[in-house]
């Protein structure tokens, strides 16, 4: 098993430098033969990405934008195209890995004969990559690349990473830290008696929960995804769920960004739309918190956030998606957060009691079934 | 005096009718002026002298203009009291300007020196610089006033013969002149005068100083007034530097007083040449104390018809006067004074407005009847005529404006516009703008405006000149140009704008502001737009060569890095790879290098330019570089653009040599090897050359 891994990945990387090469070498041809070079690339917007019905997720459309030398808007982008390119066909040729900030650091220098850098910031690197991943048609992972690890997880499953076999009851009070590349050949599972998987949107919550025993007594797997859960987490989520068969419920705040997490988590993102046959999980289902909670838990005033206009228009956008605009319970959700005019986030259940979100509040909803999916 | 006022009179006890007829009586003109001298422009020391100077200098250039004459003016300013305190306001001046117009006729002289309000001019319409009579004998009065010096004049009206040696005081209570000296010299011009400084010693020895050859005939006047000299704004020097601008046919030289009273440093108003060998037949240049404007055309202005006036340009009083006038000197009919006292009336016309006026052809005009003349008014009212007859203006021309400027003001950009007569209050005028924008102008200063009305210049009350809101109301964004809300554009701008008339309305008798008449500023408005447009389209197309140069620079930074990463994905040879890219980058901003081979060419002048009113000066570009209205050049330009224009931008200016009047048909034409007419150049100036042709190296 392990030696076909090896023998896949060495074949992946054939492929991938293969892509690099080509794309260089019609630059070139475009360049000898006195045409102007440019390199078109799939375009990663709104506009651009369609909604798969049939599928539930968002899919990336055909459109894409060309990026001639010549021309002051895009020259510089022209550039580190290129770059970054030849940074990855090194690190394939050298079978190293590098993140995001480490090729950032490799392709930035002075231009030559000038003050310039040839990058300022990593802000202006990663969208590159991205423009790499979609030009060439391959992964990050392909392109040798990951992210910082995000998110943890903690549960009743036993996985291999690396070899290395990680049993999840047993990972204290961090959990085991989520890389950003969990393609089977790093990954595999191989022992799971969970039911389920819940959610939680970020690392404060997921403490309690953790510290509740939570997925002991319901023995389920317990993920954070830090806010919007990076691609490893995704990743991993829908390989749970597609692998083992388990439902993914999420936890999130009530407000317009925690609706949007439980989108992205469900259909995929605008930006990631060629990754969602990896990443969505249509079937994730959202448990809280709801806008009726403020009443039927009886919160305190206290917890009120008044919606900003930039909420608002935020919540109107995304009752307008195509995937919630015909959910009659998702427009019901976020049209009572609008009626209410004020958002919560899931802590502001402490003040009921300091377990009872992990104890009461989500054991009894997931025993009622009162979710939105 | 009624009932009303004597019942006062007698309740207060006061002066009776009788007794206040007593102390009623005529005033003469001139006592009026005396007590008003501020209205003619002599409110104080240092306006007067300027004022002195600027009557005389008109005076002169109408006479000789009139005379078919290319005037030749000598304006001499000697100060008498050398050894005054420092701290004195002001000073004795013995102002003196000599000309070598036609001369006047021995009986004239009293009444054009000694009166006021009496003149060629005032009765006439006719365009000149002069039009009621006042300016020189008000000088000299005065003068009279502050010194009690008589005025002093020679006249030569006969080449051959002796001159008229007249010295005359005026006299106010009767507005006449008294004549203290009158005899005939052989000395014209006074040889005392070329011998007034050392440096006029070496200018009459050149031949370049009031040589009688250039002064067969002509007048000299001196005045002695209480004055005060100083450079700067609505100086003297101002004022001969615009004259000469507006009138790029007269040569003027002047000799300035020893002493300047202010320490004012900012000598030259406009940033005019220095001197220089090459443009010393063109720029104005200062010998030895002497500052010369020289003659930048050879031509005189066309000569212009006096007219008759307009109908629908008079009022019924001067109707009623005019039929009065008629009557007494020729008894004529109704019919026959409608034609020949207007313009645009032909018989067929005169006809119908005797019909109007309740009157057959052959009415008498002294039959006429008020309540029938009224009749007569509103129908020129209401008559369709064609507008009066233009050949009366002289503009100043659109070459004319363009050779004037360039000797005038050092800038990199010149266009002016003359806009075709137009009709106010039944007279005839004629706008002219003109700009010259870059160059040695500076560059973060409200734009600098100069008037001028029948060629001479307007110093002062600029704001209430219809000319000044004419600037105010043009909207110079568009044409690129920075421009605080109803304010003057800022940046090394400097405007011109002239109006000819038959008459020219002045706010005060003084002449320093044009009255703001609809007609007036929309004309003006158009002649600055058409100017606007020109300077536009040439900063646009100069601001898109910096662009194509940037861009180039940007294509030319990127291209290194480019060639090498492919270099390394596909193992080809990089150099190879950036020639390629360069060659292409090259192509793409074709536009910067157009004018990279312009370098060190001098002017060029496109071929539309003498329709277009366009002057480019591209060696004066290095200096605008700076100009803030521009946008910011990323190069900095290498040493070698910087040597031709090292070598002073002046020196580089065309030459329309006094000699040669080809020469002032384009300017251009001076300096052949480097008038390139190339239509599709227009307006393209050079950018300066980049410091590698290759851009970054890399190998």
């Amino acid at each position: 098993m392990a030696k076909k891994t090896t023998h896949s990945v060495a074949e992946r990387d054939a492929r991938t430098q293969k892509k690099i090469v080509e794309l260089a070498q019609a630059i070139s041809r475009m360049t000898l033969s006195g045409r102007e070079p440019q390199l078109s690339i799939p375009t990663r917007t709104k506009s651009n990405t369609v909604w798969n019905r049939k599928k539930g997720i968002l899919e990336m459309g055909d459109a894409t934008a060309d990026r001639p030398l010549f021309d002051l808007k895009t020259a510089k982008q022209f550039m580190q195209t290129m770059l970054h390119a030849s940074t990855i066909k090194d690190l394939i040729e050298a079978r190293k890995t590098s993140s995001l900030r480490g090729v950032f650091y490799k392709a930035k220098h002075t231009v030559a004969g000038t003050k310039e850098n040839t990058f300022d910031t990593q802000d202006e690197s990663d969208p590159i990559l991205e423009d790499l991943e979609v030009a060439l048609a391959a992964l990050r992972e392909e392109l040798h690349v990951f992210a910082e690890n995000r998110g943890s997880m903690v549960g009743n499953i036993t996985i291999v990473d690396k070899g290395d076999e990680i049993d999840c009851r047993r990972m204290g009070s961090g959990g085991y830290a989520l890389p950003s590349i969990v393609e089977p050949d790093v990954i595999q599972f191989k022992k799971c008696e969970a039911k389920f998987i819940l959610h939680v949107e970020k690392g404060t919550v997921w403490n309690r929960f953790n510290e509740d025993r939570f997925w002991e007594k319901h023995n389920c797997i317990l993920t954070h995804g830090a806010g919007q859960p990076p691609r490893g987490c995704r990743r991993l989520l829908q390989r749970l769920n597609q692998e083992l068969g388990l439902p993914i419920i999420c936890v999130l705040d009530n407000d317009p960004w925690g609706h949007y997490i439980y989108s992205v988590i469900k259909q995929g993102s605008i930006s990631l739309a060629f990754e969602s046959t990896r990443l969505a999980i249509p079937e994730a289902k959202f448990l809280g918190i709801r806008a009726k909670d403020f009443r039927q838990c009886g919160l305190d005033d206290a917890v009120k956030i008044d919606l900003t206009d930039n909420d608002i228009k935020r919540a109107r956008e995304i009752a307008a998606y195509p995937w919630f605009e015909g959910h009659k319970g998702w427009q019901k959700e976020i049209q009572a957060m609008l009626t209410n005019g004020f958002k919560m986030e899931v802590e502001s259940l402490i003040t009921k009691d300091i377990s009872y979100v992990s104890e009461v509040y989500v054991p009894e909803r997931l025993k009622a079934k009162d979710w939105l999916d | 005096m009624d009932a009303v006022s004597e019942t006062a009179a007698k309740r207060r006890k006061g002066a009776t009718a009788e007794e206040m007829a007593t102390r009623q009586r005529d005033i003469s003109v001139s006592e009026f002026f005396a007590k008003n001298r501020h209205l003619l422009g002599f409110d104080n020391p240092r306006k007067a002298l300027l004022t002195a100077v600027k009557e005389a200098v008109d005076n002169s250039l109408d006479a000789c203009e009139e005379a078919g004459i290319l005037p030749e003016i000598a304006v001499i300013i000697e100060d008498l009291q050398p050894d005054r305190p420092a701290t004195a306001k002001s000073s004795r001046y013995r102002l003196t300007v000599v000309d070598n117009g036609p001369g006047i006729v021995r009986k004239q002289v009293e009444n054009i020196f000694g009166r006021l309000l009496y003149g060629s001019k005032f009765h006439r319409l006719k365009m000149s610089r002069g039009q009621q009579g006042i300016g020189i004998s008000a000088a000299g009065m005065y003068g009279l006033i502050t010194t009690g010096r008589p005025m002093v004049i020679h006249t030569k009206p006969k080449a051959g013969s002796a001159a008229h040696h007249i010295e005359l005081a005026m006299n106010t209570k009767t507005n006449r002149a008294e004549v203290t000296t009158d005899d005939e010299v052989k000395d014209f011009p006074p040889a005392r005068l070329s011998a007034i400084t050392p440096g006029t010693r070496a200018l009459v020895a050149e031949g370049g100083f009031l040589s009688p050859e250039t002064f067969r005939t002509g007048t000299s006047v001196s005045i002695e007034l209480e004055g005060r000299y100083q450079r700067g704004r609505g100086s003297v020097d101002e004022f001969l530097e615009l004259t000469a601008i507006a009138n790029p046919h007269a040569r003027i030289t002047f000799v300035p007083p020893s002493r300047d009273a202010g320490a004012d440093d900012d000598a030259s108003v406009l940033a005019h040449a220095e001197a220089s060998a090459a443009t010393k037949a063109t720029a104005t240049t200062e010998t030895g104390g002497v500052v010369i404007y020289p003659r930048g055309v050879q031509e005189l202005p066309p000569e212009t018809r006096e007219i008759q006036p307009h109908p629908k340009g008079i009022e019924l009083g001067i109707l009623l006067q005019m039929l009065k006038d008629y009557e007494a000197t020729e008894k004529g009919s109704l019919f026959t004074f409608l034609q020949e006292r207007f313009c645009r009336v032909s018989s067929a016309t005169a006809a119908q407005m005797c019909k109007a006026a309740d009157a057959t052809s052959r009415t008498r005009a002294g039959d006429v009847e008020a309540p029938q003349a009224e009749k007569l008014f509103q129908f020129f009212q209401d008559v369709k005529l064609p507008p009066p007859p233009t050949d009366c203006l002289a503009p100043i021309g659109v070459r004319q404006l363009l050779a004037g400027l360039l000797k005038g003001v050092s800038a990199e950009f010149y266009a002016a516009s003359s806009r075709s007569a137009e009709v106010y209050r039944g007279r005839p005028f004629q706008i002219e703008a003109a700009i010259a924008f870059g160059g040695d102008l500076p560059a973060d200063e409200p734009a600098r405006v100069i008037r001028f009305a029948n060629r001479v210049p307007l110093l002062f009350q600029q704001s209430a000149c219809s000319s000044f809101k004419a600037v105010l109301e043009t909207g110079w964004k568009n044409y690129n140009l920075q421009q605080p809300r109803g304010s003057l554009p800022v940046g090394p701008l400097v405007i011109m704008l002239h109006m000819a008339s038959v008459w020219v309305p002045f706010t005060s008798e003084s002449k320093e502001a044009i009255a703001d008449y609809d007609e007036i500023r929309k004309e003006m408005k158009l002649a600055l737009m058409e100017c606007g447009r020109k300077l536009g389209t040439y900063l646009n197309k100069r601001a898109k060569m910096r662009r194509e140069g940037e861009r180039r620079d940007v294509f030319e930074r990127y291209i290194g890095e480019i060639s090498k990463a492919i270099g390394a994905i596909t193992g080809e040879d990089a150099k190879r790879l950036y020639d390629a890219l360069h060659a292409q980058a090259k192509r793409k901003t074709a536009v910067a290098d157009q004018q990279l081979d312009e370098d060190g060419k001098v002017v060029r002048e496109q071929e539309e330019s003498d329709d277009d009113g366009v002057l480019i000066v591209p060696s004066a570009m290095g200096v605008a570089e700076d100009a803030a209205v521009l946008e910011p050049v990323v190069a900095a330009p290498a040493p070698k653009a910087r040597t031709p224009a090292a070598s002073p931008p002046k020196a580089a200016r065309p030459a329309p040599a006094a000699a040669k009047p080809a020469a002032a048909k384009k300017p251009a034409a001076a300096a052949p090897p480097a008038v390139r007419p190339k239509p599709a150049a227009a307006a393209k100036p050079p950018i300066p050359r980049r410091p590698s042709q290759d851009g970054p190296t890399l190998f």
